[in-house]
């Protein structure tokens, strides 16, 4: 993951070789070297660590504690193998090549020396497989099948050792299950930045713990849900409420509604086995159908609707700013749609909440439109609808439950599901999900356009208002801007993005925002200045220049999102992850939003008729305010 | 127990200053090549040459470089470089002056064990006083361009910061546990600069070395393992105390220098060390044979050598870092062992079981600490297998 600074991480540089060399580093070019493994040579970079020179040669050396996205431990041992002239086993993650050497990875030693760590792992794991969350996907399941482990050899617990924390809506933590790889803490403190997980305790009574050891609801936890897509066992895993689910869809006075976000959708054929970024999208909708929810509807319906009120509030906030003179507008605009993101202002930078666009996340909007206008049309008491949203996030169980979530004057959304849990509900349904039949989604709000679908990725939002900002202010075609209105310079996965839209010409005002500013012509000749940034390691750096007064203090629009990759990486979606995996999943949203036949938000039919049906006073309007805005909360480091 | 010295030591030889006014006008490679010929190895027991350590360092790119004292002695039964500490720092700090100079150095640190906080006064003085001296602070002794100062940091009491990489590690301010190596420090040490860590006797002997020559040096002890070295001598003895022993010196020889010749076994290196029996006491304590870092414990006849066994396995028990798996599991599951030979109840498979999981945890561990924790365990079952087994309790 690139950063604005590598050297700025916490991580001792012992640790960061993960990084070094860079392979398209000129100075490592040429300076190879020859490894044996196995008995054969392979030729890589100065630097390259054995675990790294043995996947090229194809050869398997069993990890627990490496991740491709977290810098080195080397502490799980279990990537342990024998190098010529060294008196003990090396651990392969751990270390870099910088001479000839040969490797043996299966000898006696390193095969013995395996099977104890498993089996000293296994001696500390309390639990049974079969009733786990993550069978079949746990790590030290596959290893200790892999190994032939077949009787504990130093013993197995038979109480659990501690109480599960369940007190935070978005992760539950099961220490019982640690092996104490250390992943969680490496992802919290050094791949976020944000530092709520750390070990405690030596020995083997060494642990994981909260500051302070208070439940994970109490402390600084932003529920990116990060640490689960990297924890190899069950540990650490998502607030399941499937089983409330299916009672409330087994109900049949309930009115179960299901609104699904474009990252699922990227990513949910991995749980069928399905290749990272095969798009299920319509198989999903059928299978939504016959696990019995009455409406499926597109998430994205509602993400176009953010960029209308995010756009509007933008242009407002920069009106009051450069027309009125006001000193005391908020700027840059920071987007509110990753709630990951806005947990971690809110603790880290509590003086900046004015900043974030008071606009909801998209979920959050769906739920209030659905339990007002869409109850309304349809003649459905409001507390008869049970309304899903099926989301790639961990955070989102902690949105839909924020008390100010209630504007529709009821809990907006009901329940926050992520891409596992729903994989889970389709298996018990008996549906094999690639195998479906496609369907479309559920009307009044079935039409959505590539704008909403790209949120998904790190620089869709930006994009998505690019293309709106385009085409509403300077009154021509984005696509005159940018090849089939591909904002490429917000796209992709570096660290920290920045860019300029130079506003050369104006045009009228159109109609929908005619009743908040009389011309554009104040914006002749400025420059729009916006920037993206995912995690919140490079969060993190943006804030502290925009602190310092640096370049993105100057910025007018920055979209945040807490999760590497954005949505499409988060804390909800399939595990594994790695770079390649989001990489693959970003392609399969852009091939969605190249699909879509209208692919601006402002240009959605359905959102269109929201505002001249519901919405009558326009965007930022009275009523758009009462459901669609909310406010925050600075809550700052010291939780009492 | 005496913890005076007998007032004998090579240490007393030497005149504070002595050295630095040798050194300070030797060019760094001389200083290196007079370590190199005098043969020193690391006296905190893994016996690595010092000028290799010293050369590294001196090649190493780094616009900063630190030379650090480890004087966080904390392997059970050594107490000589609080002796070193207490009757003669100054040769310490000179010795770290003349590595500063070797490597290209401008601050040097001492971390010193957190048991040992009631020296920093005394410390803190001598360092004042060579302050004023010029033996530290700007252009020392008047050498142009070479600053060199040294601070005091104090430990915590984690027996694992006497790892190098894990005692960086607590002075960067961060739990004390090791990380991997490579890098070492002599390329990646404190703050990510180029680094030296050297044991208090090593630092003191550099002082001797470049005082007396040598060749002085060179002519004490075996083939493989030069010079003098201190001794903490503990248990079932008459004469316990520091001792200095030539390299090389056989256990039978040294029993019967503290009165302890009716011993059946003695611990050599102090916990991670090993348990050497009465059939082998013509062994001779040098890096080729039995290593150590100074610590000989002595067993009289009337020791249980599982009481022993345990002891030894509580402590690494409670210091293990519990940062990877061999070790945080490991010791507790030989301990376990032993409780269980204890208790008669561990069968010669589990016990054969045991010992293979021993291995695996010198094999496999992360560091010095979980490489040789399980030691002390090996050696007392091997060699004293008919008191282990048939415990009725």
């Amino acid at each position: 993951m690139a950063r604005i600074n590598k050297n700025e991480s916490r991580a001792p540089r012992s640790m960061q070789i993960s990084s070094f060399p860079e392979l398209d580093d000129p100075k490592a070019i040429g300076a190879t070297i020859t490894a044996e493994i196995d008995g054969k040579d392979v030729k890589v970079p100065m630097g390259t660590t054995i675990l790294e020179a043995a996947k090229k040669l194809g050869v398997r050396i069993p990890t627990l504690c490496h991740h491709a996205d977290l810098c080195v431990a080397g502490v799980c041992r279990i990537c342990v193998v024998e190098v010529e002239g060294q008196r003990t086993l090396q651990a392969s993650c751990a270390y870099p090549i910088t001479a000839p050497i040969k490797v043996r990875t299966y000898s006696a030693k390193v095969r013995r020396a395996r099977r104890h760590i498993l089996d000293l792992m296994l001696s500390k794991h309390y639990g049974e497989c079969y009733a786990c969350a993550r069978s079949n996907n746990c790590e030290l399941q596959a290893l200790a099948k892999e190994y032939g482990v077949d009787k504990f050899r130093f013993g197995h617990p038979s109480e659990p050792l501690f109480e599960v924390d369940r007190s935070s809506y978005a992760i539950h933590r099961d220490m019982n299950k640690c092996i104490l790889c250390r992943r969680c803490i490496r992802t919290c403190i050094d791949l976020q930045e944000v530092g709520v997980l750390e070990v405690i305790d030596r020995s083997d009574k060494t642990r994981v713990a909260t500051f302070m050891d208070k439940p994970l609801s109490d402390v600084i936890c932003i529920n990116c849900g990060q640490c689960i897509n990297r924890c190899p066992t069950s540990a650490l895993r998502a607030n399941d409420p499937t089983d409330e689910l299916w009672a409330a869809i087994d109900d049949p006075k309930k009115h179960v509604v299901i609104q699904t976000a474009p990252s699922p959708r990227a990513a949910m054929g991995e749980c069928f086995g399905l290749e990272p970024g095969t798009p299920v999208t319509k198989e999903l909708n059928t299978a939504l159908r016959r696990c019995g929810f009455d409406r499926v509807f597109d998430t994205n319906f509602t993400a176009d609707l953010t960029i209308i009120e995010e756009g509007t509030e933008l242009l407002l906030r920069l009106y009051k700013a450069l027309v009125e003179k006001d000193e005391t507008v908020a700027l840059p605009q920071f987007t509110s749609c990753s709630p990951g993101w806005v947990k971690y202002l809110e603790h880290f930078y509590p003086d900046y909440t004015d900043n974030l666009s008071s606009a909801k996340s998209p979920q959050q909007m769906f739920g209030s439109v659905i339990k007002t206008y869409y109850a309304q049309k349809h003649n459905i008491d409001p507390t008869d609808i049970v309304s899903v949203a099926l989301m790639p996030c961990a955070a989102k169980k902690f949105e839909c439950n924020r008390p100010e979530m209630t504007s529709s004057g009821y809990k907006d959304v009901d329940y926050g599901l992520t891409t596992r849990e729903m994989a889970t509900m389709i298996s018990e349904a008996g549906l094999d999900l690639p195998s479906l039949p496609q369907s479309d989604f559920d009307d009044p709000f079935g039409q959505a356009t590539g704008s909403g679908v790209i949120f998904g990725a790190t620089g869709g939002v930006m994009e998505a208002a690019i293309r709106s900002v385009v085409e509403l202010v300077c009154g021509i075609k984005v696509e005159n801007l940018f090849d089939h209105a591909d904002v490429v310079p917000v796209r992709g996965f570096e660290g920290v993005k920045y860019a300029e839209l130079p506003i050369t010409a104006v045009g009228p005002v159109p109609e929908i925002l005619a009743h908040l500013v009389p011309n554009w012509d104040w914006l002749k000749g400025a420059t729009l200045k916006v920037a993206v940034c995912h995690g919140t390691a490079n969060a993190h750096r943006v804030m502290e220049d925009i602190k310092a007064g640096g370049k993105f203090s100057e910025c007018h629009f920055i979209e945040f999102m807490a999760c590497p990759g954005g949505c499409l990486g988060g804390g909800g979606q399939p595990i594994p992850t790695s770079p390649e995996i989001r990489a693959a999943r970003a392609k399969a949203i852009y091939a969605e939003d190249s699909g879509s036949e209208v692919r601006k938000s402002h240009e959605n039919p359905a959102v269109l008729e929201l505002y001249s049906k519901f919405l009558t006073d326009g965007p930022c309007g009275h009523k758009a305010h009462k459901l669609l805005h909310t406010h925050y909360t600075p809550r700052g480091k010291y939780i009492t | 127990m005496q913890n005076s010295t007998y007032g004998n030591l090579t240490f007393s030889t030497v005149k504070p200053g002595e050295a630095l006014a040798k050194a300070k006008n030797m060019k760094p490679v001389d200083i290196i090549a007079a370590m190199s010929d005098s043969g020193m190895k690391g006296r905190g027991g893994a016996g690595f040459p010092t000028s290799i350590k010293w050369n590294l360092a001196a090649a190493a790119k780094g616009d900063e470089k630190f030379v650090v004292c480890n004087a966080d002695e904390g392997e059970p039964g050594t107490f000589k470089d609080r002796v070193i500490l207490t009757d003669y720092p100054e040769l310490v700090f000179e010795g770290m002056t003349i590595a500063a100079m070797a490597i290209g150095a401008k601050v040097g640190i001492v971390y010193l064990r957190g048991e040992y906080a009631y020296l920093t006064k005394q410390l803190e003085d001598l360092l004042a006083k060579c302050r004023e001296e010029n033996l530290l602070g700007k252009n020392v002794l008047g050498k142009q361009g070479f600053d060199f100062d040294i601070e005091i940091r104090m430990g915590s009491g984690a027996y694992v910061c006497g790892e190098e990489t894990a005692l960086i590690e607590s002075l960067e301010g961060q739990r004390g546990e090791p990380r991997n190596r490579p890098p070492f420090p002599v390329d990646t040490g404190f703050m990510g600069r180029p680094t030296i860590v050297n044991n208090v006797e090593t630092l003191a002997w550099a002082s001797c070395i470049i005082a007396k020559g040598p060749e002085w040096f060179n002519a004490i002890g075996t083939e493989k393992s030069k010079g003098p070295k201190l001794f903490s001598i503990s248990g079932d003895c008459e004469k316990p105390g520091v001792y200095e022993l030539p390299m090389g010196i056989t256990i039978a020889e040294l029993l019967a220098e503290v009165g302890g010749a009716n011993a059946k076994a003695v611990q050599i290196g102090g916990a991670s060390g090993q348990c050497v029996p009465k059939t082998q006491f013509d062994r001779q304590i040098a890096f080729e044979d039995i290593a150590t870092g100074g610590s000989v414990i002595v067993f009289g006849p009337e020791r249980d050598m599982l009481t022993v066994a345990h002891n030894f396995m509580e402590f690494f028990v409670e210091e293990s870092c519990g940062q990877c798996t061999p070790c945080r599991e490991g010791n507790a599951k030989l301990l376990e062992g032993v409780n269980m030979l204890r208790e008669g109840k561990c069968s010669m498979s589990y016990l054969k079981e045991l010992c293979a999981l021993g291995e695996t945890m010198q094999l496999a561990s992360k560091c010095g600490l979980g490489q040789s924790s399980p030691n002390a365990f090996l050696s007392i079952v091997s060699n004293f297998e008919q008191e282990m087994m048939g415990r009725t309790n």
